[in-house]
């Protein structure tokens, strides 16, 4: 029982990366990364409404019908959100004001609702509260990473601590273009590590 | 003259998907070709149009006029659900040809962020009705040319040889980003 849980566990870290291999949660993944601290708090975010959707989601499904689960499942997620949304402005306005709309639109996001169709609905709680962990974490984990490869090549720090001269930066990393640049090549180092695996 | 610099300004310099990050999936998931990327982006213009109309009026005349500003989130999504079931029905029935155009992508714009993503940031705006129409709209338009741009982009992409960690999404990213780069050119017109 226990080791289920830990293969579920890494399961969503590795195997089922949200980021690099299901290429989920695109949006915040791309909009939330500017520093590696952005990234790092969005993910937990997302991590937190994971964990709390799926379990609930788990708990109850034997009691929402088969043909409204969807809508059921949105309202659940959205209440999550609203609570992160509103503890975050009232206890971390700087941060909430960085990462803005992305916020609310958790709701939205691909993982949440696909691991509660695709895990909740199937298995009982405690899985289900793993399975949030690891996915959380590797979402967590892509979005860090993602970070802190632009925060160091468009300004040169790390967790805003200096590694090298703003001046060496290039400040496209920081910006739009750069988002989608080094997503990029980022999944292509994955791709090239697993494909030397197999 | 107020709606024109709107206009320019959501379709060219603040790009929903270029430089708002909104609607990447749809933007990576039917983009390898032109037709779909047509009709996405017509039944996105379509659906994010009476979505931002409809939260508007809600927030407006319900929400606010009750205090219940927290619900947002929640009411919003809902509306955005049950809108797409709406239209998807009522096109069935009243242009059957439209349907079955649009009918395979309706489904899908109900996680499409850009929607909801619309809704909200008229309300922060604090746009009026009329601006906020226009804004929704021109966004639309945005979405409708980068996504239409890409395809085309993706099209003659995929008759290239690419080693093979990079094909599919690794390509179509960097791409993206060197489309993204296109269209900074135009910061600073409005």
């Amino acid at each position: 029982m226990k080791n289920n849980n830990v293969k579920i566990l890494l399961n969503g870290i590795i195997r089922e990366n949200p980021i690099f291999v299901l290429l989920l949660g695109m949006c915040p993944a791309l909009g939330t990364t500017s520093s590696a601290l952005n990234g790092l708090a969005m993910g937990l975010a997302t991590t937190f409404v994971l964990i709390c959707s799926n379990m609930v989601v788990a708990s109850l499904k034997r009691f929402i019908p088969d043909q409204v689960r969807i809508p059921g499942f949105i309202v659940i997620i959205a209440t999550f959100v609203t609570l992160v949304q509103m503890s975050m402005e009232a206890y971390l306005p700087a941060l909430y004001d960085s990462l803005g709309l992305f916020i609310p639109l958790i709701v939205v996001n691909c993982i949440v609702l696909g691991r509660a169709e695709s895990f909740a609905t199937k298995n009982r709680i405690t899985p289900s509260l793993f399975d949030g962990l690891g996915i959380g974490f590797g979402f967590t984990l892509g979005l860090t990473l993602l970070g802190a490869v632009r925060e160091l090549l468009g300004t040169g720090k790390l967790f805003e601590i200096t590694l090298f001269p703003e001046e060496f930066g290039s400040l496209i990393f920081v910006l739009a273009p750069g988002a989608f640049i080094a997503l990029g090549y980022l999944i292509v180092i994955v791709n090239k590590i697993t494909e030397k695996k197999s | 003259m107020e709606y024109a610099l709107i206009f320019v300004a959501a379709v060219f310099v603040n790009n929903i998907i270029l430089a708002q990050f909104l609607g990447i999936c749809p933007f990576l998931g039917v983009s390898k070709k032109i037709e779909t990327a047509v009709g996405m982006s017509v039944a996105v213009a379509f659906v994010m149009t009476i979505a931002t109309l409809v939260t508007y009026l809600i927030q407006h005349s319900v929400l606010n006029a009750f205090g219940l500003q927290y619900l947002q989130t929640v009411t919003f999504i809902l509306v955005i659900a049950s809108l797409v079931q709406m239209v998807e029905i009522v096109l069935k029935k009243v242009s059957p040809g439209l349907y079955q155009a649009l009918g395979v992508f309706l489904p899908l714009i109900t996680t499409n962020c850009a929607i909801l993503g619309v809704a909200i940031i008229v309300i922060q705006k604090n746009f009026v009705m009329a601006t906020s129409l226009v804004y929704a709209v021109s966004t639309a338009v945005g979405f409708g040319l980068a996504l239409v741009i890409f395809s085309g982009i993706r099209e003659q992409l995929s008759l290239t040889k690419l080693p093979r960690s990079m094909q599919g999404t690794p390509v179509a990213l960097v791409v993206a980003g060197i489309l993204a780069m296109a269209f900074m050119g135009f910061s600073g017109i409005v």
